[in-house]
């Protein structure tokens, strides 16, 4: 009887999932089908197919500066915030300092802060500096968000470290540098890396923080999103169908090779 | 003894020091400015004038406050339709759907990372006349749709479907919190499902619920592309607001005393909902 209760149970969770999983990915499939369009506007159903649009964005000098710019501000913001967020993890997580409680919460400020208003935050802050707005600032204000969320991703990893390993090594005659590059770095690879994958993916998407923060240069969702208000074009839905394909692309080769990478290091080990 | 804590205590505060660096100048910085500047006189862009409250005086006299409203009240809606969308699917994520989760799980991470103007806009070329759900409901079965697009319903719409991850995440972490022994012990003394669930399951994965909550809330406060993309501008959250003080209007002061107030909302609730927290507790699980 309660074994019959739990998989009804199972079942419609399982229903309500698939649902929700199908909210989430509505909007692209449409995006995907307003992209297969060869006339100038959308109707529904397709009078006529066609991947005219899809070669003109891939021609398309304009579309390949944006990518770069974006492609730039995101290589960038990656390093600098896998660097940060290594040590910032190690603080969070590994080291016993006093202070720790407070700087957990105080990384967290900037995550749980609107990013609209940061942006504009720090264009008037930018402003009164007197910098010039450029795809640099930007790449300051991605940090701002950026950082703290790969020093908690990051952090996640450090927690399941084992102390002791380090301890050993030192003891067993290993310099301080020895130790970080031969046991500390290895062991928080996994941490590293999906602290990387989300540094890179989180830029690239980000619109609220660049809206205010890139000047003259623009990027790619703030270029898409001055083509939905004004201008529209089928070129739009290609490059809304190519950022999520790609994200989902990077997501999932992400994880495979992070699969692949642990079952080889256990199988050596 | 004594000697090595205070050895081990300097690593921990040599390694926080660069993302310490980074966010007093890129955070604290930045917001300190932006308090500075709702005390300057209207339409000055310098720092050193008379401080005033003229601009905290106008927000409260033009109704300006209204806007603000629509933003809490927004979202808090969304905050509860999430946690309730969220819930179940958390649930089987940790306990029902076994290896599958992980799949599932990057499933839902994927639309995190695409911007979130270019999915709103999925959903304008979904409602929208000649769209998706129009045109497909008028070729199958004759049927001429109402419009759902540009109202206060469809801005709310769209902040559940952006803000879903940010609920679903934590409730994750949260409901992965408590122990399967105590569920099971709560069964073999013979509590219902429901009080399993009242007395047990809720109590214990509320630091996930909490914290999925108020990132919601937060992120929904300051949401701005749902009410533009989708509202069709007919309802007017106070990040428009700010927005247009600090663009078109040029008046800098105006737009900062409006950000002063909602992050004083922000921060006033951040601060209550974290300090009750361990992070090690939730993050951790050791």
């Amino acid at each position: 009887m309660s074994e019959n209760n739990n998989s009804i149970r199972h079942i419609l969770i399982g229903v309500w999932t698939a649902a929700v999983l199908l909210f989430v990915f509505i909007p692209s499939a449409t995006i995907f089908l307003a992209s297969m369009t060869s006339s100038r506007y959308f109707t529904f159903p397709i009078s006529s197919f066609g991947f005219d649009w899809w070669s003109k964005v891939f021609n398309s000098l304009e579309v390949r500066a944006l990518a770069l710019t974006s492609l730039s501000i995101a290589a960038t913001v990656t390093v600098i915030a896998v660097v940060l967020g290594f040590f910032g993890a190690l603080a969070f997580a590994r080291y016993d300092w006093k202070g720790r409680k407070l700087y957990q919460k105080f990384i967290l400020l900037p995550i749980f802060f609107p990013q609209s208003v940061l942006g504009l935050a720090l264009l008037l802050w930018f402003n009164a500096l007197g910098l010039t707005l450029s795809w640099k600032t930007a790449v300051l204000a991605h940090l701002v968000w950026i950082a703290p969320v790969v020093t908690l991703v990051m952090a996640i990893q450090v927690y399941s470290f084992d102390p002791s390993l380090e301890e050993a090594a030192t003891d067993l005659g290993a310099s301080r540098w020895q130790t970080f590059r031969e046991v500390t770095l290895p062991v928080l690879m996994p941490g590293i890396f999906s602290g990387s994958l989300f540094a890179f993916l989180l830029s690239w998407g980000n619109f609220p923080l660049s809206l205010y923060t890139t000047g003259a240069d623009n990027t790619l969702p703030k270029y898409l999103y001055a083509k939905m208000v004004a201008g529209y074009t089928p070129g739009v839905p290609v490059l809304g169908t190519i950022s999520t394909a790609a994200a989902a692309v990077l997501l999932f080769g992400g994880y495979a090779a992070m699969l692949f990478l642990t079952r080889k290091r256990n199988a050596a080990s | 003894m004594i000697e090595k804590t205070s050895v081990l205590a300097q690593p921990g505060r040599r390694a926080a020091l660069p993302i310490m660096v980074l966010l007093a100048l890129g955070f604290v910085a930045p917001l300190l400015a932006v308090v500075g500047f709702s005390f300057m006189p209207a339409r000055t862009f310098g720092l050193w004038h008379e401080p005033t409250l003229e601009n905290y005086e106008t927000i409260f006299s033009d109704n300006t406050y209204v806007s603000l409203f629509w933003s809490l009240g927004l979202a808090s809606a969304t905050v509860v339709l999430l946690a309730l969308i969220c819930y179940p699917v958390a649930y089987g994520l940790v306990r029902v759907f076994g290896r599958w989760s992980t799949v599932l799980t990057l499933l839902f991470t994927i639309p995190l990372v695409v911007s979130e103007n270019i999915r709103l806009y999925g959903w304008v070329l979904f409602f929208i006349k000649g769209g998706v759900l129009p045109g497909t409901l008028r070729t199958l079965f004759g049927v001429e749709m109402g419009d759902f697009l540009f109202t206060p319903a469809a801005v709310l719409f769209g902040m559940v479907y952006v803000y879903l991850p940010f609920m679903l995440f934590p409730m994750t972490l949260g409901i992965a919190m408590v122990p399967n022994q105590m569920r099971e012990a709560a069964r073999d003394l013979g509590a219902t499902r429901w009080q399993v669930f009242r007395e047990v399951e809720l109590p214990l994965s509320t630091p996930g619920l909490m914290i999925g909550s108020l990132l919601t809330f937060v992120l929904a406060v300051g949401a701005i592309a749902e009410a533009k993309v989708l509202g069709g501008q007919r309802i007017i959250p106070i990040t428009h607001d700010i927005e247009i003080a600090f663009t078109y209007a040029q008046n800098w002061p105006l737009g900062a005393a409006l950000a002063v107030l909602l992050m004083l909302v922000v921060s006033v609730l951040v601060l209550i909902v974290l300090r009750r927290f361990d992070l090690d507790q939730i993050l951790g699980k050791r």
